[in-house]
């Protein structure tokens, strides 16, 4: 009666099933972390190094991606990039994520004039639009990886806050919530062990999405000059240097371009085809 | 047997998992309906009543398939046509009443234009004649205000009255046969016997075939001619209603039959030397909703001075209708919804309204058990973690002591010990409520409210629930409070009932004279719960103004 494939046995014994698409779209993920780790052992030229006479220069054997304005090879800058545009998109959606799903759940669970304030609070700053945002910072303080990082947390923080508040509010109107309640329990352990369990599922896919938000919103302050500054490059930065190579065709602001495609459709792609649990395991 | 209305010849539906297995869920049914017969359908949940059922209108639920065999509907085997025939004969010659009535309404278009759409959709009449057949129909079923009733929402008729009118909906296309999908096991017993007279006078009257799904077989004993048991997709036993009634051969069926008669209480009489020392007393609890008034009185009062006492190694019953308040006043009791006015007392000490401000030795000592044990239990939790966590909150208990605690607590509730690491979602329905009822005892309370436990249960597992919780109580002393709608499950447990009409106790009385109510709201329910009798309907006699004066189906 019961005849799996020999994949299908895989994701039998693993208890998911995990479609084709997710499983590429995770391959290039992880090249991706791998390439921003190890990018210093792997470049084949120095990213200041100037490569070629030339500027904006094709394809060739020695280099790769072609050479951006300045002659240098663009297949070592976008490796380089990666550190730059993964690095600080991480630390951003961790630090927005963390802080939104803590305050939503405690709004949730607390209720009453704390969660009207800090969810009005959270909407007003969420009404600011967000390059305008990042705008105003950078001329305040200067551009910065650290400055970065924080902008873009508080940018994305209010999202992270409504997602996870509206999940919580529902798993908080269960009967377990209530039995917890009358047992005595206090705050930490209600929102830390009987609703997070309950919503992570969405909060990581929410997490995803909003790192995909990130690297476009980071490439995009990048691009206009207000993001990684020289020497240092992230992808956006590249695509804005070769910006002028555009009228030529250059594979310099190309490349930088579909690195940025690349990582963003990814995530997407994993998180719609996340692995889903097999509820039937009768057949193991 | 040829020329019968329905038959079904060696039926096989499959259904495929998410893992890709096919699993068969009815192994080769065969069964006929005669015209102007009523066949009933029994059996617990799972047994594949309701998915045969279905295939009288060719349908199988989503990821099920009908494999084999065939289902003859006046000669037509609804398995072999195509989707868009199917349509055709779905509502002219088989119709279907739901069992949520309330879920298969449109909530935005009046009650007229959803009951007459089969006519319109079939093309079988004018709109104004559809709505003068509508008129008879809601007549027929005893509407209220026939003429009237059709122009209002869904949202503005009760639940009994929406059943029926989703009855006037499926026989206005004039069917053959009718399919009753457990059509009244969500009403309070008062309106059931409303809509079971009305639905049997109205099958009578068109001479309409029907399959009664359901796995209350008292109920089922009132309306059906014959009666198919089922399990595991097979037909156990099949006989006229009288027959399986006096002599069920099958064991499944004696034990349907067996879990239907509550043993009452072999409870000894009271020890003279004994003096009853009171455990809980609830003097003038006023409890309610919404914002308050001036004078500091909730806008909805679902309690209204209530008082009630239990002694030590008692029960307490209390019964009444859907909106009576009985649940607030457990939740009451418990703290979940602080009190407005009155005195909780317990074990000689006034507790705090609300749970927060009780200490944690009081509230360890009164348990609450909810009606739903899916709500009830975190679902991303497994069971292991779930009876560990008051262990260790109230008890202090750590690594192998609360291992070893846990083990008993399964053991307690009879569970397997396998069932530690699985999560709620793959135990089933009785299995959850043990573990939901093992939380609660993790915290060695002295009292516990069991709050519609058995509700969601079919009658054989709420009847195993019901003797677990008196062997525990024999075991451990605790006493219980036990809510329920269901006037034999409380008989089978509790020493004193209370019965509760719109918020208010209505009379107190020792389960030994339960025979004799004085109230005439409390006969009116003790009546109107169906006995394992054929005849009870027909016989049953209720006084028309008091069925006026309490019901309002």
């Amino acid at each position: 009666m019961t005849n799996p494939t020999s994949s299908g046995r895989l994701s039998m014994r693993l208890g998911y099933r995990f479609n084709l698409v997710g499983m590429s779209a995770l391959g290039i993920i992880l090249l991706w972390a791998g390439i921003a780790l190890f990018a210093p052992q792997i470049i084949p030229h120095s990213v200041g190094e100037i490569v070629d006479t030339d500027y904006f220069g094709p394809v060739s054997r020695d280099l790769w991606f072609g050479s951006d304005y300045l002659g240098r090879d663009i297949f070592s800058r976008i490796l380089m990039g990666a550190r730059y545009t993964l690095g600080i998109s991480l630390a951003a959606v961790s630090i927005a994520c963390f802080s939104g799903v803590a305050l939503g759940m405690t709004a949730a669970v607390a209720g009453g004039w704390f969660d009207s304030m800090l969810s009005r609070f959270l909407d007003a700053l969420n009404s600011i639009p967000s390059k305008l945002f990042g705008l105003v910072v950078v001329a305040a303080v200067g551009s910065s990886i650290p400055a970065l990082i924080a902008t873009l947390s508080v940018i994305y923080t209010p999202g992270a806050y409504r997602f996870a508040r509206a999940l919580a509010v529902n798993v908080n109107t269960m009967d377990f919530m209530v039995v917890a309640r009358i047992r005595g329990e206090r705050l930490p352990y209600l929102i830390a062990s009987e609703i997070l369990p309950n919503i992570l599922g969405p909060v990581l896919a929410d997490l995803g999405l909003r790192f995909v938000f990130i690297v476009l919103l980071l490439s995009g302050l990048s691009f206009l000059g207000l993001g990684v500054q020289p020497p240092y490059a992230d992808w956006g930065a590249l695509v804005r240097e070769n910006i002028g190579g555009l009228p030529f065709g250059a594979p310099a602001v190309i490349f930088p371009s579909l690195a940025i495609a690349s990582l963003t459709i990814s995530v997407n792609l994993l998180i719609d085809n996340l692995p889903s649990r097999i509820r039937d395991r009768s057949a193991e | 047997m040829t020329g019968n209305l329905v038959e079904i010849r060696n039926l096989r539906v499959e259904a495929t998992t998410d893992a890709g297995r096919r699993v068969e869920i009815i192994k080769g049914v065969s069964l006929d309906i005669a015209e102007g017969e009523i066949v009933a359908l029994i059996g617990e949940s799972g047994s594949g009543k309701t998915t045969i059922a279905m295939t009288l209108m060719g349908y199988a639920r989503q990821g099920c398939a009908i494999t084999g065999g065939e289902v003859r509907v006046g000669g037509v085997d609804m398995v072999k046509l195509s989707e868009a025939e199917r349509a055709g004969i779905r509502g002219t010659s088989v119709a279907y009443v739901p069992q949520s009535a309330a879920a298969a309404f449109n909530p935005a278009l009046t009650i007229m234009d959803q009951v007459i759409e089969v006519a319109r959709i079939h093309r079988l009449m004018s709109a104004a004649e559809a709505q003068a057949k509508a008129l008879l129909l809601f007549k027929a079923l005893s509407l209220p205000e026939p003429g009237a009733i059709g122009n209002r929402y869904p949202h503005q008729v009760s639940g009994g009255q929406l059943q029926r009118l989703a009855a006037a909906m499926a026989l206005i296309g004039q069917p053959k046969v009718v399919i009753f999908d457990e059509p009244t096991t969500a009403l309070d017993v008062t309106t059931q016997v409303e809509v079971l007279r009305a639905f049997k006078s109205v099958t009578a009257q068109h001479n309409i075939a029907g399959v009664y799904v359901s796995h209350d077989l008292a109920v089922v004993a009132q309306i059906a001619d014959r009666i198919v048991v089922l399990k595991d997709g097979t037909v156990q036993e099949m006989g006229t209603t009288n027959d399986i009634l006096e002599e069920a051969q099958h064991p499944y069926t004696r034990e349907l039959l067996a879990a239907f008669r509550p043993k009452t209480q072999q409870r000894q009489p009271d020890d003279e030397g004994v003096i009853k020392r009171p455990l809980l007393e609830v003097d003038n609890l006023t409890v309610g909703y919404g914002p308050r008034s001036r004078d500091g009185q909730p806008l909805i009062k679902a309690v209204q001075a209530v008082s009630l006492k239990l002694d030590q190694g008692r029960n307490l019953g209390i019964i009444g209708e859907s909106g009576c308040g009985k649940s607030t006043l457990a939740r009451a009791i418990a703290g979940i919804l602080p009190a407005h006015a009155g005195d909780i007392v317990f074990n000689g000490r006034e507790l705090g309204k609300a749970g927060r401000n009780r200490t944690r030795n009081e509230l360890r000592q009164i348990q609450i058990v909810f009606q739903h044990a899916d709500t009830a239990l975190n679902p991303a939790k497994s069971v292991e973690d779930i009876l560990r966590r008051p262990l260790a909150f109230y008890h202090g208990m750590r690594g192998k002591t609360r291992d070893a605690r846990v083990s008993e607590l399964l053991d307690l509730v009879r569970l397997p010990k396998s069932v530690r690491h699985r999560l709620p979602g793959e135990l089933s329905g009785g299995q959850k409520q043990r573990v939901n009822f093992a939380r609660a005892l993790a915290a060695e309370p002295t009292l516990i409210l069991c709050d519609e436990i058995t509700s969601a249960l079919d009658t054989v597992v709420a009847a195993a629930v019901v003797e677990l919780l008196k062997e525990l109580q024999r075991e451990l002393g605790i006493s219980y409070i036990f809510i329920s709608h269901d006037l034999s499950v409380v008989e089978a447990i509790c020493d004193e009932i209370i019965v509760m009409y719109r918020g208010q106790k209505v009379e107190q009385i020792a389960s030994t004279r339960l025979a004799a109510p004085e109230h005439p709201y409390t006969r009116l329910l003790f009546s109107s719960v169906p006995k394992l009798d054929t005849g009870w309907l027909d016989n049953l006699e209720q006084d028309a103004e008091q069925v006026r004066a309490y019901c309002h189906p």
